[in-house]
């Protein structure tokens, strides 16, 4: 080989450089968060009463050795599939058996905690649990996102994701983990919470799709009026929610004062009445905005045609126009359903109901157990409802941009 | 066939289309020609009431267009629009069949039409049917443009610069395919383009706009030799008059009694059907003086000469 021959081909590959190429960087990542929750924090927090400070316990504290170390070793297994396996399905696979684990372990260290028939102690998910979940949570969603799954199999995945889920609550595996204290010291509450919370999210939805969508086509058809509604709605969305429902309460409270038939259907100045108003208001702008966008995706040329095929303007709005927009303006539920979901933990500040309750409740009370038992479901609830709107929306839109 | 009554379109104080009045025979292409802003659009668009007329009127066949609600009407006018228009949520059939379900045709004869369509247009129905437009190249997409237009078999078909996305050897294909059409179906073709070259190739009749004025409507070798105005024959290209004058008359119009001597068997042979203009660029090219005009079936029926080809290049 002569020298020139050297210098056009460049130095060779050191040796061992390919094999650090292939770790994964996302999991090495991940694999350090993980190790720094199973080994630097606490597992689980004792509690001997609900509003005590924790005592912080480790996995290895807690547990049965051969338990101990087997949620371990299956945590190291994850560790090298995160690292080393390029495989999706493979890494998909060991990130939920690295879930299970991690969950069944917090289930075994509640018992393991709990003396029999005792309701005072507390055993909490403790710093360390919290950032294992994290990491293998962003290990799945990784995985999914590298399968490309269909709108389909993403909605079947979260379905069995609830599933499994339920069917663990249900049997009880976590009966002895704090939050699920927290529930079965008022199961109904809990019941009533989430389907109020459920009710004013899609409540003011449908009313503010009922009037946005509306206003949305108007806005389309007549160009002047789109700059001053626009701006009208975005002055309402910066408004903050604590003192949107502030200020509705006033009217809101005159009203039912002044007329009978307004307080006999439930409109008063605090409770559920305000709350749906504010969401509603919030909810305006983004499928006030999206109806436009979408309305002015669709070609003029197709719209054109469809007036020279003979089709009436309704017609026209309706079978071609809306079909058209409808991927952009389920976009624009989506935002709102998510935001909607999330704003109405704050209603319960007004006594308009929802998981709020808790989580107001339990900041009242210094009680961590109980805004977990309002904030978790809110999560679940505004996740699953982001993940069935995208679904629909990609299975709409067919048309290429 | 369609007349066209003082027809004015008035924006506030601007006049798109000023009192036009034309009579489109039936069985024929009419192509209207003008610059952008001529209002040979806002025109067609008038006779299927996309836009409603400020004053005059429009008859199709002896009946008042305003006699009866826009969109019925539209829905017995085809029309085909610049960047065809087609539905991207639907497949070409389902476009295609749009004007038959609006009209109520049970589905096994909107199927029925559809793929006759599709075939007369050279797209395959078994392969096209349900394909979605984005699936399709330009020229198809133009040519499902068309088949939807025709869906209703309507008497009248409006096109506004129909060929106007199209590159331009697609461009020459689509033309000829619209010319086959039109004998084929018998339709009345109104065809609006700023393309002065296609409205010689395609009218029977051509229509030169400006300022929404009607500047002059007649055959097109009319318009070459006898422009009523020096702004028709800017329009019409004045520099160009004779070569135009050539590409309008056939080899089988132009030709001579065969010579007994048989001259120029040796040399070019043309289809009865090649136009004056391409066999005089043929003799040019060849350096020879004659040509042979031959039936479809290859038998000579007469000759062409350079100076009869010449002669045919002035006014008569």
């Amino acid at each position: 080989m002569s020298a020139s021959d050297l210098l056009l081909r460049g130095p060779a590959p050191a040796h061992g450089s390919s094999a650090l190429r292939r770790i994964d960087r996302l999991g090495a990542l991940l694999t350090l968060l993980g190790a720094a929750g199973l080994f630097l924090l606490p597992f689980v927090d004792f509690k001997a009463n609900r509003i005590l400070p924790g005592d912080p316990r480790d996995l290895a504290q807690v547990l049965p050795l051969w338990a101990a170390l087997g949620c371990q070793a299956t945590l190291a297994a994850v560790a090298a599939v995160a690292l080393l396996a390029a495989n999706a399905p493979l890494r998909l696979a060991a990130a939920l058996a690295g879930v299970v684990a991690v969950a069944a372990a917090l289930a075994a260290a509640a018992n393991a905690l709990t003396p029999p028939h005792n309701l005072i102690i507390r055993v909490a998910p403790g710093a360390g649990f919290w950032l294992l979940l994290a990491a293998l949570g962003l290990l799945v969603t990784d995985a999914i996102t590298r399968m490309r799954p269909g709108p389909g199999a993403r909605v079947l995945l979260l379905a069995l994701f609830l599933a499994v889920t339920a069917l663990a609550l249900a049997h009880g595996t976590f009966d002895n983990v704090s939050v699920m204290r927290e529930y079965a010291v008022d199961a109904s509450a809990f019941t009533l919470a989430a389907r109020q919370h459920i009710l004013l999210s899609l409540g003011s939805l449908a009313a503010a799709v009922v009037v946005a969508l509306p206003l949305g086509i108007f806005c389309h058809r007549v160009p002047r009026l789109r700059p001053g509604v626009l701006s009208a709605l975005n002055i309402i969305q910066t408004i903050p929610s604590i003192a949107l429902f502030g200020i509705l309460m006033a009217p809101l409270g005159a009203l039912a004062a002044h007329v009978p038939l307004a307080a006999a259907v439930g409109i008063r100045g605090i409770g559920a009445a305000p709350a749906v108003v504010a969401l509603f208001l919030y909810s305006l702008l983004p499928i006030v905005a999206n109806t436009v966008a979408g309305l002015k995706r669709v070609s003029p040329a197709t719209v054109d045609a469809a007036l020279g095929m003979g089709m009436t303007r309704l017609q026209t709005l309706l079978s071609v126009e809306l079909i058209l927009a409808l991927p952009v303006i389920l976009t624009g539920i989506r935002i709102v359903l998510v935001q909607n979901i999330g704003l109405v933990t704050v209603a319960a500040l007004i006594g308009g109901g929802g998981f709020g309750t808790f989580v107001f409740g339990g900041i009242g009370q210094a009680a961590t157990d109980l805004v977990l038992l309002g904030a978790i479901p809110t999560v679940v609830l505004a996740f699953s409802a982001a993940v069935l709107l995208d679904a629909l929306v990609e299975r709409l839109d067919r048309v290429p941009k | 066939m369609i007349v066209i009554e003082s027809l004015t379109k008035r924006y506030g104080s601007t006049t798109a289309v000023d009192a036009v009045s034309m009579v489109i025979e039936r069985n024929s292409i009419t192509v209207i020609v003008g610059t952008s802003g001529s209002g040979k659009s806002t025109l067609l668009r008038m006779i299927n009431r996309l836009i409603e007329p400020t004053s005059g009127r429009v008859l199709i066949e002896d009946r008042d267009t305003a006699s009866e609600p826009g969109h019925l009407l539209r829905r017995r006018i085809g029309y085909v629009i610049q960047g065809h228009g087609l539905f991207p949520h639907r497949t070409v059939a389902e476009n295609v069949g749009t004007v038959p379900r609006l009209l109520g045709w049970e589905e096994g004869r909107i199927r029925a039409r559809a793929a006759e369509l599709l075939g007369a247009l050279q797209l395959d129905p078994a392969q096209y049917s349900e394909k979605y437009p984005y699936q399709l190249s330009g020229g198809q997409q133009q040519r499902v443009g068309v088949a939807r237009a025709l869906a209703a078999e309507p008497a009248v078909l409006l096109m506004d610069e129909p060929f106007g996305a199209l590159d331009p050897i697609i461009r020459e294909k689509a033309q000829d395919d619209l010319l086959d059409i039109q004998r084929r179906f018998g339709t009345t073709i109104v065809l609006v383009t700023h393309d002065i070259d296609e409205a010689f190739r395609l009218g029977d009749r051509v229509a030169v706009m400006s300022e929404g004025r009607l500047l002059q409507y007649d055959r097109p070798e009319v318009l070459v030799t006898r422009p009523a105005s020096p702004l028709v024959g800017r329009m019409t290209g004045s520099a160009e008059r004779a070569m135009r004058l050539l590409s309008l008359t056939t080899a089988g119009e132009a030709a001579l009694p065969l010579a007994a001597n048989g001259a120029g068997k040796d040399g070019l042979l043309v289809p009865t059907s090649a136009s004056l203009r391409e066999v005089l660029s043929e003799l040019l090219w060849r350096g020879s003086e004659c040509a042979t005009v031959v039936d479809a079936d290859g038998t000579p029926s007469g000759q062409l000469t350079v100076a009869a080809i010449l002669a045919r290049g002035r006014p008569a």
